[in-house]
């Protein structure tokens, strides 16, 4: 017999290299980022019963053509100037909203030919079908930066914070649940001082 | 007379490396743990327009995603140049976007069901005539939370 005794323990010093190699895998494949992006919601695809009449003074209509060129209100702009425009338009006030009250915190130029008030104001955002992505997103973008810049100021006013912040800190799976029960009626009462309404129409089919 | 024993000089004690190992597999399970693996590898050109008002899209089980964009070179001579969907791992034609989003509905907790958002992967160049053949489809079947998956940055960047 070549062997007796007890049998030879198996060298373990190579098992560190075994795990670095490994490691070192799931380093390079990690890929810790979180997504980010703009929400929507779409309108659904049956169109409401009965749809409210909507004054023209009260619709922002912007065009997207397929130059990428802007047609607000039918006259042409450029797309930085897009955000005060429609912060504009939203926070004019000029008449009375829904239920006859007038908007007491609009700090806009109460212009009666502009939106009555800012949960009358709704955008209308029209594309072409060679419209490019990239440019409608940047429109999109102005656009909800123009409600956030708004819902910002009042969210300062009332409660010293921004809103785009009290959204991200509601949103955070990690955030515990007593904050969020605090945050949610803040949340709602912004939303409703300015709600977002921005249609997306269908694009023209020409 | 007490004897004291000298320690033998200049031979340091080596550092025992016996729990190296422990180590490396705590880490190696902190990243197994941690790691996504990319699901579906792209098949399109995907340069994401940029955005910055944007929200996270948290908790990846309940969200659907829909690739779009011009197909890569090395399958261009084959799909040609013209922008196209990718679903899963092929190329998906409009009139199959319905039946992906409730198949994938269909294979989520049955909690999440109501709650799921369809992240739009579009790339940069693309018309908006597709993407609204996309919307148009996601309407149908009444997947109404949608998102525009964009880079973070400043969003002019998109018009050069």
């Amino acid at each position: 017999m070549a062997r007796r005794g007890a049998p030879p323990e198996v060298n373990a010093g190579s098992m560190a290299d075994i795990a670095f190699l490994l490691l070192i895998f799931f380093l390079v494949t990690t890929t810790i980022e979180t997504d980010a992006g703009l929400d929507r919601k779409l309108p659904p695809i049956e169109p409401p019963e009965n749809p409210p009449i909507i004054k023209q003074k009260n619709i922002f209509t912007v065009v997207v053509n397929k130059n990428n060129q802007l047609l607000v209100e039918d006259s042409p702009m450029e797309l930085k100037d897009l955000r005060e425009a429609a912060k504009e338009f939203l926070d004019n006030g000029g008449g009375t909203g829904e239920k006859g009250e007038t908007c007491d915190y609009c700090q806009g130029p109460r212009n009666p030919e502009s939106s009555d008030h800012p949960n009358k104001a709704i955008i209308s955002l029209q594309n072409d079908r060679l419209t490019e992505y990239g440019t409608y997103i940047a429109v999109q973008n102005e656009l909800v930066a123009a409600y956030n810049e708004l819902r910002n100021r009042e969210a300062q006013r009332l409660f010293g914070e921004d809103f785009t912040s009290m959204d991200a800190r509601y949103l955070d799976p990690k955030t515990p649940d007593g904050v969020k029960d605090d945050l949610k009626p803040k949340i709602e009462r912004i939303q409703k001082m300015y709600p977002q309404k921005l249609s997306e129409a269908e694009p023209k089919s020409n | 007379m007490a004897k004291f024993t000298k320690k033998k000089k200049g031979d340091l004690p080596a550092v025992s490396t016996a729990s190296l190992p422990d180590i490396v597999f705590m880490l190696l399970f902190f990243f197994m743990t941690v790691t996504t693996m990319k699901d579906s590898s792209l098949m399109i050109k995907n340069e994401l327009p940029y955005a910055d008002q944007v929200q996270k899209l948290d908790k990846k089980d309940r969200v659907i995603y829909i690739y779009a964009g011009k197909p890569s070179p090395r399958y261009q001579d084959k799909f040609g140049t013209a922008a196209k969907i990718q679903l899963n791992d092929k190329f998906a034609d409009v009139s199959e976007v319905a039946n992906y989003v409730l198949a994938e509905r269909s294979s989520k907790r049955e909690e999440l069901q109501n709650v799921l958002t369809t992240a739009l992967k579009v790339d940069n160049e693309t018309n908006m005539g597709l993407v609204s053949d996309i919307k148009q489809e996601l309407r149908k079947v009444n997947a109404l939370k949608i998102n525009y998956t964009t880079k973070s940055g400043d969003a002019f960047q998109n018009l050069k």
